[in-house]
């Protein structure tokens, strides 16, 4: 008859003012870097601000925030613990450094499971690391989260392009707000994706250039938001408004 | 006490659909509860009771718990999941997330951990009952 999960989702998240999907069409454009680093610098700001890493198959985030051995509370559903500021939410709690082979309607059941049981209390952000594509995890945080809104993460190549265009064009085609577009890992000056971007009335955030030491940073939060990397994101201020 | 996660799904999904319905008062409540999940049936019970609103005030739960029946996508082979064979940590585990039994439990004929869970996942609102 009725999932009752599905029920409780809107009241697990009522306390939190901006939920904010950052998001891809495609793999390996630093969603996951983008996403904690932005939680961070928000968290850093007092904002109050939560992550969550819904990468089932590949998460990430722990690793760079440097997370171990730690679990959630559980009260009467379960309550994130806190990470450098942010209340942190993975599913790697559970599934520790193990491979978690899951098909589209297991990441749909794991998703339902985890937004139905965790308490997020107050937020004045909740971030969310989604996986690439526009599969079963997009189109579930689409169904479920009413008010969500999407960071949009590319990078200048015209093939990651290609496929962000489309999750920007499904986007559009739904009416999900798309908060704004980065471009990630600049190399060379160019307004290509500025221009398609804003050819298509949406608003590009800026670019990030590519920066040859942030794989040192990875794990270190401290030295992640020192690099010219996290400098950067912390720019991107048009997120507060 | 994640059950009262759950319990508090149940009671928020069934006022939903007594509202749908337009029931005054809602009679009886059936559900479905997969093994696979391993939920404690007294805490739910216990939770459902203290959450109950006025118009669930006289609500009978009646639940069923169902056998977790899972299904080797690459063999066929067919098993039921026992909490007994799994250490605890795992078995918690699959608690709060039952997906996570993809990343511990194996097919017990080829190895595979694609495999299907038939039934017995988790909670499952199966009737609500009542009057108008």
């Amino acid at each position: 008859m009725a999932d009752p999960r599905i029920g409780i989702i809107e009241e697990r998240l009522k306390g939190v003012s901006r939920i904010v999907a950052v998001s891809s069409g495609k793999g390996g454009v630093g969603k996951s870097l983008i996403a904690s680093t932005l939680a961070l610098t928000l968290a850093r700001r007092n904002y109050k601000v939560g992550l969550f890493d819904l990468d089932f198959t590949s998460p990430s985030t722990h690793v760079i925030l440097g997370v171990e051995g730690l679990q959630p509370k559980e009260e009467k559903g379960i309550i994130p613990p806190q990470v450098h500021g942010l209340k942190y939410m993975s599913i790697v709690y559970y599934s520790g450094e193990y491979a978690s082979p899951l098909r589209g309607v297991d990441v749909s059941n794991a998703l339902i499971e985890l937004l139905a049981i965790t308490r997020w209390d107050e937020l004045d952000f909740l971030i969310v690391d989604m996986p690439p594509g526009i599969s079963d995890a997009t189109l579930d945080v689409i169904r479920l989260i009413k008010r969500i809104g999407f960071v949009v993460i590319t990078t200048p190549s015209r093939l990651a392009f290609e496929t962000v265009r489309k999750l920007i064009d499904l986007l559009s085609e739904l009416g999900i707000p798309i908060m704004g577009v980065v471009e990630n890992m600049k190399m060379k000056e160019s307004r290509f994706i500025q221009q398609q971007i804003e050819g298509r009335g949406i608003k590009f955030w800026g670019d990030i250039p590519f920066d040859a030491e942030l794989e040192e940073a990875i794990g270190d939060v401290n030295k992640l938001l020192a690099t010219q990397f996290g400098k950067k994101v912390g720019e991107i201020e048009k997120l507060k408004v | 006490m994640h059950e009262w996660a759950l319990a508090e799904a149940v009671i928020s999904t069934v006022s939903q659909i007594a509202e749908k319905e337009g029931l005054e008062k809602v009679a009886e409540v059936e559900i479905k509860v997969g093994e696979l999940q391993q939920i404690e049936l007294d805490i739910l019970e216990f939770a459902l009771s203290q959450l109950k609103t006025l118009k669930l005030k006289n609500a009978k739960f009646r639940i069923k718990t169902v056998k977790a029946e899972l299904k080797c996508r690459v063999c066929g082979q067919k098993w039921i999941f026992r909490k007994e064979k799994m250490n605890e940590e795992i078995a918690e585990a699959i608690h709060f997330v039952p997906e996570i039994a993809h990343t511990y439990i194996k097919c017990p004929k080829c190895g595979s951990p694609d495999f299907e869970i038939l039934k017995g996942r988790g909670i499952w609102l199966e009737s609500v009952r009542g009057l108008r």
